[in-house]
């Protein structure tokens, strides 16, 4: 225990060690007096011959203690000391550091839950989704998803696979709910037997649904959502064995899948078994995402291989009817392109959080190079301080620790600041957030995120902490007692840490400002694009779907939309009233048919290019506002009539016949057996898929049509999305007033997706507007930085210079001179950084091709536009300095000469 | 005196010195100091400051005491007494030392080998 004895009498310890070092000086003093030299004499030389009391003196103590951990709890006492000395100094650095520490925070935290973390799924890495593209068959190239699986793939695929363990398809829906107070439409997951084993997330309550249930016409089943669990049921243990009508039939719920569980990217209500019928099935049918764990060890270069390898014998094993081609599928050249799960959930959005991370951590480095600047500007009027240090006997190394150690706090409380700052600035991104954004509920701030920050700070603190430090308290420095000289300006060595500074500084702004102006100008050409309809926020859009079970006839399904638009329309305060398959962007799978020409010749066992298909109710156009290019609507006569008419959209027109009048009379079928069916209307084009993505070829069937399938009744679809224009859309007044109206026609139909075209079309530019405000807030910040910086940088050097503009001044120079210099001075540095961060700016802006649109990575509007608003702000930085040099009173200035 | 000079003392050198001297009789630092500076003939210069530090050493590692006492010229002095321990430490110090010496002076002594 003696060490805690030392620690407890250390104080005792060092008084006498001090007393023991004063005695020594005493007697040595007295002896040399004796020996008759004056006392004065007699102090230095005992000075001289003891050597440095201080420093000698806190070695002896060090032999005592822990010198390491000593020095740098006094470094540290002494450090928060000099801070809170400087109060101003101290607020601006920490602010500046916090605030860009907490940018970084927020968006790590974005990009880590996002991209980094791994899905939740069990061994989530072994998840894989089949996806395929079929560069054959002209058309499919449109495909968002590649060329989706059909149920015959599935099958084979799953029984004749050598690489995974096992495999599921899936495809998301609705479903309507009744027996309730209010009919409900739910979304729906159908899947196939091997999906939920593949996912292998456990059940919350009761089972998966397993083989047993995916007889086809057996006892119908259904597991739920943890959300419409707790939603519908309460959370009640006892919802196993219960029932739910679904579409109006009876299902049995087997189980509940846990909270956050997501098939891929879609939340879902209730999932069903999809109990394909083997007997049935055909090759066609490519509406199914597949998913699919590997076998530990397999690779994807080997699960496509594998997938390669089964594509003939799914060609050899099912077929498309009597008589068809089974073989005809290897001219579409289907190639498997099996991507981790991962890639499917992330999309491209990876490309965007990465550039928005990139450009928050420019923002840093801007904070950083301002901090180092107010530091390089205190130590060296600490100068004076840290030479009476090293006279004192304080080594270099310990000098250079001490300001490390006031820069290490400073970064280190920003930091913690910043964490709480992040905090908030994390609701606000997810707030902010497209709600297309994948995994955008999962993010939060969490131990990564807070090792992140915390290395982040120190980093940081290196950077701004270590020029200074370097450069004034370095082995090399030549601190010296010597008052500076007051005559002469300060050398332009001198200023060269601080100029690189503020050059960076512009540089790095202008990179930001560039990439921010590109956003504006993508944002201002997706506004212009014309979607295909018009004044959205007037546009009152929701889905009905109409079960067989519910209404069996077809014709009756087509009677009851037919009525339910006439109610709709005699609302007061609509203008118009129809209804369609599906409204541009709001994302549901798309429909994709083959479409022949009559005029038009095909080669034998050739496909046409596919197209896609929507059907429309007559009203449609008018009430969205798309406009009619040539011919005219289909009429209810005609549907009801089953006649063969359809319309086409303008860029099919013009693909096929050159202008859209050409197209009126021409005839069109589907695939090569069906009737013909005579263009009577040409629709301008709409962006189906976002205002970004080019307008695909659309053909627009009637909602009633023949059967072509075979013999039996015609069909309808049952699915669609109404329209309805009023000045009252969103309002909910209005919506109850639609409520009762779409009752009024049958009160066992759910209104679902009930939202204004505006929503959709907000959604649809969502990842646009989110990055722009990211962008926008970075190069904000970066602004301000850089105007705080040369500001701070022109000030002092203005100052430092304040006797030679005087000196100037008395020797007859003109005012306008001098300001002219000292603007000559800091323009020039705006402009070096201005030209560093155009050559930054076009090499970087390169990475953000893929979010713009309509605008060139090197628009030199943008750059110009930039690069002036830099040069004019960085001069109004310097004029104000400028001007108060000119105001120096020569007097004054000389005063002291 | 310069650096250099400090430089040449071996480690330890100061701390040997140290023990030798107080063998002979227990003294405070200042006449440690002439002590050692008047027998080396002022070969050695020696900073007087820089004994405290190994004075200090010496203390931590019991080699040597401390008491409070009287200084012939009477003054409140500290006093420094060699311990058992000091005493064998400096045997075995002198002759690893001596070792070194003869090691030293063999390869320095011309035309043996």
């Amino acid at each position: 225990m003696s060490w805690l004895r030392q620690l407890l009498s250390r104080r005792r310890l060092y008084s006498e060690l001090s007393e023991e070092i004063q005695a020594h000086l005493d007697e040595k003093v007295e002896e040399l007096v004796a020996d008759g030299m004056s006392r004065e004499d007699a102090i230095y030389a005992a000075r001289r011959e003891f050597g440095n009391v201080g420093l000698l003196e806190e070695k002896s103590r060090n032999v005592w203690g822990w010198p390491l951990v000593e020095d740098f709890l006094s470094d540290l006492r002494y450090g928060l000391r000099t801070l809170l000395h400087n109060p101003v100094f101290t607020v601006v650095s920490l602010l500046t550091i916090s605030i860009g520490i907490a940018a970084n925070t927020a968006v790590f935290s974005v990009v880590n839950s996002v991209l980094l973390k791994p899905l939740h799924y069990p061994r989530a890495d072994e998840l894989v989704a089949l996806h395929q593209t079929a560069p054959g068959a002209e058309g499919l190239a449109d495909f968002e998803n590649g060329l989706l699986l059909s149920p015959s793939m599935y099958f084979t695929y799953a029984e004749q696979n050598r690489t995974f363990q096992s495999v599921g398809v899936w495809v998301a829906g609705t479903a309507n709910v009744t027996g309730v107070a209010e009919p409900e439409q739910v979304r729906a997951v159908s899947v196939s037997d091997g999906l939920l084993q593949t996912f292998d997330v456990p059940p919350a309550v009761g089972r998966w649904l397993l083989a047993a249930d995916q007889v086809p016409h057996g006892p119908e089943r259904v597991m739920l959502s943890y959300g419409y669990w707790q939603r519908r049921f309460g959370g009640s243990p006892n919802v196993v064995g219960q029932t739910i009508m679904l579409d109006s039939r009876p299902r049995e719920i087997v189980g509940v899948m846990p909270k956050g569980f997501q098939f891929v990217d879609a939340d879902f209500d209730v999932a069903m078994p999809l109990a394909f019928d083997r007997g049935k099935v055909i090759l066609a049918g490519f509406g199914f995402h597949g998913i699919a764990r590997l076998k530990p060890g397999s690779t994807i270069a080997e699960a496509n291989a594998d997938i390669s390898r089964m594509l003939p014998i799914w060609m050899d094993s099912w077929s498309n009817g009597p008589g068809s081609n089974s073989h005809i599928y290897e001219t579409w050249k289907i190639t498997p392109m099996i991507r981790p799960l991962k890639q499917e959930v992330l999309g491209n959005v990876g490309e965007l959080l990465w550039v928005v991370m990139g450009t928050i951590g420019l923002v840093m480095l801007i904070a950083c190079a301002n901090v180092t600047n107010l530091l390089l500007v205190r130590v060296e009027a600490r100068q004076q301080e840290l030479a009476v240090r090293a006279a004192l006997g304080a080594g270099w190394a310990r000098i250079l620790r001490g300001l490390l150690v006031e820069s290490a706090m400073l970064g280190l409380m920003g930091g913690l600041v910043g964490i709480g700052l992040a905090y908030a600035g994390v609701r606000f991104l997810v707030a902010m957030g497209p709600s297309n954004l994948p995994r955008l509920t999962e993010i939060s701030l969490d131990a990564r995120t807070l090792a992140f920050t915390f290395v982040l700070s120190v980093l940081s603190s290196l950077m701004f902490g270590l020029i200074p430090a370097l450069k004034y308290a370095g082995p090399w420095s030549k601190s010296t007692l010597r008052s500076e000289g007051r005559t002469m300006s300060v050398s332009r060595e001198r200023h060269r840490a601080r100029n690189l500074l503020v050059v960076g500084q512009v540089a790095m702004a202008l990179v930001l400002l560039v990439s921010a102006g590109l956003m504006i100008r993508t944002f201002e050409a997706l506004r212009t694009v014309d979607p295909g309809f018009a004044d959205p926020q007037h546009l009152q859009i929701l889905r009905i779907s109409i079960p067989d079970s519910l209404v069996t006839e077809p014709e009756r399904v087509t009677h009851v939309q037919n009525e339910i638009i006439d109610k709709l329309a005699a609302i007061q305060g609509v203008k118009s009233a129809g209804f369609v398959s599906e409204m541009p962007m709001e994302g549901f799978d798309s429909m994709w048919d083959e479409i022949f020409a009559q005029d038009k010749v095909y080669a034998d066992n050739t496909t046409a290019p596919m197209r896609l298909y929507k059907y429309m109710s007559p009203g449609l156009l008018q009430t969205a506002g798309t406009k009619l290019a040539a011919g005219r609507e289909i009429t209810w006569s005609e549907i009801y009539g089953l006649r063969p008419v359809v319309m086409i959209s303008e860029s099919l027109a013009r693909e096929m016949w050159g202008t859209p009048s050409a197209a009126i009379g021409k005839h069109v079928r589907e695939f090569q057996t069906m009737p013909w069916n005579e263009v009577v209307g040409v629709v301008q084009d709409v962006r189906e898929k976002g205002v970004q993505e080019a307008a695909p070829a659309i053909v627009y069937w009637p909602p009633f049509k023949e059967n072509l399938f075979g013999p039996g009744p015609a069909l309808a679809i049952r699915t669609v999305t109404f329209v309805v224009r009023s000045e009252r859309a969103g309002t909910e007044s209005f919506l109850n007033e639609i409520h009762q109206a779409v009752w009024s026609v049958n009160s066992n139909l759910p209104l679902a997706s009930v939202r204004t075209m505006r929503d959709v079309y907000d959604k649809s530019m969502g990842q646009a507007s989110f990055t722009l405000v990211m962008l926008g807030i970075a190069a904000s910040m970066a602004l301000t930085l850089g105007i705080i910086g040369i500001y701070g940088v022109m000030s002092y050097t203005v100052s430092q210079r304040q006797r030679e503009i005087g000196v100037r001044l008395a020797l007859g120079a003109q005012r306008g001179h001098v300001l002219q210099m000292v603007l000559q001075q800091g323009t020039k540095l705006a402009l070096v950084g201005v030209a560093i961060g155009v050559g930054a700016s076009l090499a970087l802006t390169r990475l953000m091709t893929h979010l713009l649109f309509g605008v060139s990575s090197h628009d030199p509007l943008t750059f110009a536009a930039v690069s002036s608003l830099l040069i004019l702000v960085a001069a109004l930085a310097c004029y104000i300095p400028a001007r108060r040099a000119i105001r120096v009173d020569p007097v004054v200035a000389l005063r002291y000469e | 005196m310069t650096k250099a000079a400090q430089r040449d003392l071996f480690p330890g050198a100061l701390e040997m010195m140290i023990l030798r001297t107080l063998k002979r009789q227990p003294l405070h630092g200042y006449a440690l100091a002439q002590h050692i500076k008047r027998t080396s003939d002022d070969l050695l210069q020696i900073e007087e400051g820089s004994l405290y530090p190994a004075l200090q050493r010496l203390l931590k590692q019991d080699l040597v005491k401390a008491e409070w006492g009287t200084s012939s010229t009477n003054r409140r002095v500290r006093i420094y007494k060699l311990t058992p321990a000091g005493a064998k430490h400096l045997q075995h110090e002198v002759s690893s030392f001596e070792r070194m010496l003869e090691g030293i002076t063999r390869v320095l002594a011309p035309g043996e080998s």
